[in-house]
């Protein structure tokens, strides 16, 4: 690896954007890839290269077969972000759980005496209405949306916007009465029942949690699960 | 991956401060492998080292490597396994096997 690739990755790694390199094997020859700009010396034709992409863009580090021979491709990726919706109590578990699971998590609530430093020490809180602070903070596919508000006026915007967007993951707190409940207003914002078939709801995996930090354990397993099982499905 | 970034800021310190440097990544991986595909590790000329590409069992071979590495400038790919006399000798003993790409940082 020269000196400009090194730049180059660690520039990347800094701002938080993702990367790729691709390295040939046979010869250590690299090819640097992040969005439409490319560095190095490995001569890739353009199959190779949006192979490269798709990996970059599944965050998946391996080995590719190409014209140019087998070359290994590794992503650098931003932490993924996960998006409270509710600086409730359970949130209060989870955020140290995210954190500890390489998640950037920041915690939405526009009600001032809940979204407090005390209550969320160094965490990123957002005291904007979660459909304004879901706008700016842009949800892509490495996002997960919790909402544990309870309170439709709440949670509903931020579901609106989850849905709109690509996030791999989106859990509803509440009961199936709920969600029963929940699901017939979405469906009158004019989404689909297969739009709603997104919505993890009731949230967790089914483990019988009863503490917060229970239901954070929940929370945060079946996130991992639907991140995991659909990678695994993605490379079978 | 903050892991990786870090680093990689060591290996560029190290290359700033004019040490040799080498990078290892784990490229492949069979079985119960410790360190997942990606995993890194960087190795300076005084074979100092930073990061990981198993649990410990191998680094020292991959160290040995490496400053092979630093001085010759050819990258090299390593194989160890159980069935792998050399890294029975090393103690890769969770049972899996790994390929490690070692390369110089110009």
């Amino acid at each position: 690896m020269n000196g400009r690739l090194l730049e180059a990755l660690l520039a990347a790694g800094r701002d938080g954007r993702s990367a790729a390199l691709a390295t040939r094997i046979a010869d250590g020859s690299q090819l640097f890839v992040e969005g439409g700009r490319t560095l190095g010396d490995l001569a890739l034709d353009e199959a190779a290269l949006q192979a490269v992409r798709d990996a970059l863009r599944a965050d998946r580090n391996g080995s590719l077969e190409t014209s140019a021979g087998r070359i290994f491709v590794e992503v650098m990726s931003p932490p993924r972000r996960c998006f409270v919706v509710g600086a409730v109590h359970i949130a209060q578990p989870l955020v140290q759980m995210l954190a500890l699971a390489d998640y950037r998590a920041v915690v939405i609530d526009p009600r001032l005496s809940f979204a407090t430093e005390s209550r969320f020490p160094g965490v990123e809180l957002r005291t904007d209405w979660p459909d304004e602070a879901l706008d700016d903070l842009k949800p892509d596919h490495r996002s997960a949306v919790v909402t544990l508000t309870h309170d439709p006026k709440l949670d509903d915007p931020a579901l609106d916007r989850a849905l709109k967007s690509e996030c791999f993951y989106i859990g509803a707190l509440g009961s199936r009465r709920t969600h029963a409940a929940r699901t017939k207003r979405l469906l009158e914002r004019g989404f689909s029942k297969s739009d709603l078939g997104r919505i993890h709801a009731p949230i967790g995996l089914a483990i019988g949690a009863v503490s917060p930090a229970e239901i954070a354990i929940a929370i945060l397993a079946q996130m991992t699960q639907t991140l995991r099982r659909s990678e695994e499905a993605e490379k079978a | 991956m903050s892991d990786t970034l870090e680093i990689l800021e060591q290996a560029a310190r190290w290359r700033e401060e004019g040490s040799g440097v080498a990078l290892a990544t784990v490229t492949k991986t069979w079985g119960s492998a410790p360190r997942p595909v990606g995993a890194k590790l960087a190795v300076n000329g005084a074979g100092a080292m930073v990061g990981s590409v198993s649990g410990g069992c191998v680094e020292g071979a991959v160290v040995e490597a490496a400053r092979a590495v630093i001085r010759d400038g050819k990258p090299r790919l390593l194989d160890f396994g159980v069935s792998n006399e050399e890294a029975w000798e090393v103690g890769l003993a969770c049972g899996g096997k790994i390929e490690i790409f070692v390369e110089r940082v110009a």
